[in-house]
């Protein structure tokens, strides 16, 4: 960018942080305040609340070791409503909300024709990625959030709250529980960053979001089937789903992080790798949509 | 840019531009020369690279071969500083369905850089004034018409002061009186001093509110310059009306003018004449007075005499072809 002073009516390069600021939270209120985003927060929220009402319904108790992990617990402590959900939501279902917001991020505006109003604003094309890819990654954050806290009201309208059993067998109470829940949805987060840059670099090859869509869930569901593959055990540690469940780490007392920096850091080269794909081709795209 | 530039007096210059795809030249080799203040109209059948010209002109693609300024600025390298001056409608207006034509608005202008985000709520509520929208500004764009949302497109390029608008079509859609509207927008803004580059494939339009035009077809621009100037290059008719066709006949020839009999104007010059029109070949000129004190030193009666431009839309087949097919 020119320091220069720019020609009349145009405000100077200073007014540059504070309108990337409202092109951020435009971005943030087109995506919030679309019904898509909300049906499907609503669908990941219904998640929990299902789980909880099966097991307060159902008369059998449940056995330790069936069905998703925490699950024989709900009934002793509402706390882990939530992270059975969560645990539940991994693999399927918060990857495809991710997928369908991340693949929509450029492809979206890109059928809708307001990418190349965008454009043209000038919104610079570098500075709309970074932040169609925020945006995408404030999703990932409401989505797991979405569970975490209907969980936790699903578990404690329906089953007795107290204090908590870690896996290391301390023992914590409500308010350090609550933060645990936290910390695992930051963890899930995190784990879903890797595969929405994937999807914002998918998203800038084609004008058709639900293609873009389709490809990244669909990819979030091979790296899985990989990872459970034992003859492609070498593959495993780059797989961005590779450490998706790891979170039982964080309900250990001392809380060991391990896994947490483990995630995060193959997250990061996952963003990294895709962001230099999406730039590579959004910068040289010609826009004819 | 630490040098000031020069205040270029062409708003739009273009050399060579090209854009190939694949095999196919959408855009070939063409030298855009648009004044400052003016109206270009830019005319051309559909598909003849219009839009595409439009597109590389504001950077959205990149050229294959050639140069682009606008307003001065070197594109696409200078886009940053030259794109908030220049207020556009490329292809057809596109919203968000799901937001209303005011939130649309806000949204597509806090993308620019340099807009205030102070004034983004006045400033769309002028714009929409302007376009005769302020009713419909809550309405969701899902509800609006075809006029609507291409008014709500104008409303969009008018959202800050510009020096320069690039029109792709701006009144499809629009009914009659839209069309007016557009045209004394248009024709308001001119006289604002903001250069207005409007793309039709609509003579009328073009002939109306253009002081320039520059003439399209199969990706080439065959024809360049003030409305008068490619009207003048059209050829130019001599329509004639007396009782002495031979004789006249004899006269046109020999000053280089091709005549034929026509039907007299209606309710014109007595019972006893004939009319006759000529046309020289195109460049070929001769002055009025000429030919009329030629017809009367050989006793030629002449009892109507007129000159007739070449209506553009002669021109402008004569450029393009005729017909709907479509090029490319």
């Amino acid at each position: 960018m020119d320091a220069a002073p720019g020609p009349p009516g145009v405000s100077p390069a200073s007014a540059l942080p504070s309108s990337s600021w409202s092109l951020m939270a435009s971005e943030l209120s087109v995506l919030f305040r679309r019904l898509r985003t909300w049906a499907m927060l609503l669908a990941l929220a219904a998640i929990p609340i299902l789980i909880a009402a099966a097991v307060k319904l159902s008369s059998h108790p449940v056995a330790p070791g069936r069905g998703p992990p925490f699950l024989d617990r709900i009934t002793q402590n509402g706390l882990f409503v939530g992270v059975t959900a969560m645990v539940v939501s991994v693999p399927l279902f918060l990857p495809l909300t991710v997928g369908v917001v991340a693949g929509d991020t450029i492809a979206g505006e890109a059928n809708l024709g307001t990418l190349r109003y965008l454009l043209v604003a000038p919104a610079g094309r570098v500075r709309l990625l970074l932040i169609k890819y925020a945006a995408a990654a404030a999703f990932c954050l409401a989505a797991t959030l979405t569970v975490a806290a209907a969980g936790a009201l699903a578990g404690v309208a329906l089953f007795p709250v107290g204090p908590v059993i870690l896996l290391s067998g301390d023992t914590i109470g409500v308010g350090e529980s609550a933060v645990r829940s936290l910390l695992i949805a930051a963890y899930i987060a995190v784990s879903l960053l890797g595969l929405s840059a994937i999807g914002l670099a998918i998203s800038t090859f084609t004008d058709v979001p639900v293609g873009a869509m389709a490809a990244t869930i669909v990819l979030s569901v091979v790296s899985q089937v990989a990872d459970n593959l034992p003859q492609l055990e070498w593959l495993h540690p780059w797989l961005f789903s590779h450490y998706w469940l790891g979170f039982a780490d964080l309900l250990r007392q001392p809380i060991s992080w391990t896994s947490f920096s483990d995630n995060a850091l193959l997250q990061a080269g996952y963003i990294v790798a895709a962001g230099a794909l999406a730039y590579g081709k959004f910068t040289s795209k010609d826009v004819l949509s | 840019m630490t040098e000031a530039s020069p205040p270029a007096e062409l708003a739009i210059e273009t050399q060579g531009l090209s854009k190939r795809f694949g095999h196919r030249a959408a855009v070939d080799g063409i030298d855009l020369a648009v004044p400052r203040g003016s109206v270009f109209g830019f005319l051309g059948p559909n598909g003849s690279g219009k839009t595409t010209t439009i597109r590389l002109l504001l950077g959205l693609a990149a050229a294959t071969h050639g140069h682009i300024r606008v307003l001065g600025g070197e594109m696409p390298r200078q886009l940053a500083t030259v794109l908030p001056n220049v207020g556009s409608l490329v292809e057809g207006p596109a919203f968000y369905p799901f937001l209303s034509g005011a939130a649309n608005l806000r949204r597509l202008d806090s993308a620019d850089l340099h807009a205030s985000p102070r004034t983004r709520a006045a400033r769309v509520d002028e714009a929409l004034e302007r376009v005769g929208l302020s009713h419909a500004a809550g309405k969701k764009v899902r509800a609006y018409s075809l006029g609507m949302k291409q008014r709500l497109g104008i409303a969009h390029a008018l959202l800050r002061p510009r020096e320069l608008l690039v029109l792709d079509e701006p009144t499809n859609g629009l009914d009659p009186q839209g069309t007016r509207e557009v045209r004394s927008l248009v024709r308001s803004l001119s006289a604002g001093g903001t250069t207005v580059f409007v793309s039709s494939h609509l003579l009328a339009e073009v002939e109306q509110m253009c002081t320039h035009v520059g003439v399209m077809s199969v990706g080439k621009l065959v024809a360049q310059g003030t409305l008068h100037e490619l009207r003048a290059a059209g050829k130019a008719t001599i329509r004639l009306h007396t009782p002495d066709i031979e004789a006249a006949v004899r006269v046109l020839s020999r000053l280089g003018l091709q005549s034929e009999l026509s039907a007299p104007p209606p309710g014109s010059y007595g019972p006893d004449g004939q009319s006759l029109v000529s046309t020289g070949p195109p460049g070929h000129e001769v002055a009025p007075e000429t030919i009329v004190a030629a017809l009367v030193s050989d006793g030629v009666r002449v009892r109507g005499f007129g000159v007739e431009d070449a209506s553009l839309e002669e021109r402008f087949v004569s450029l393009t072809g005729e017909g709907f097919d479509i090029a490319g």
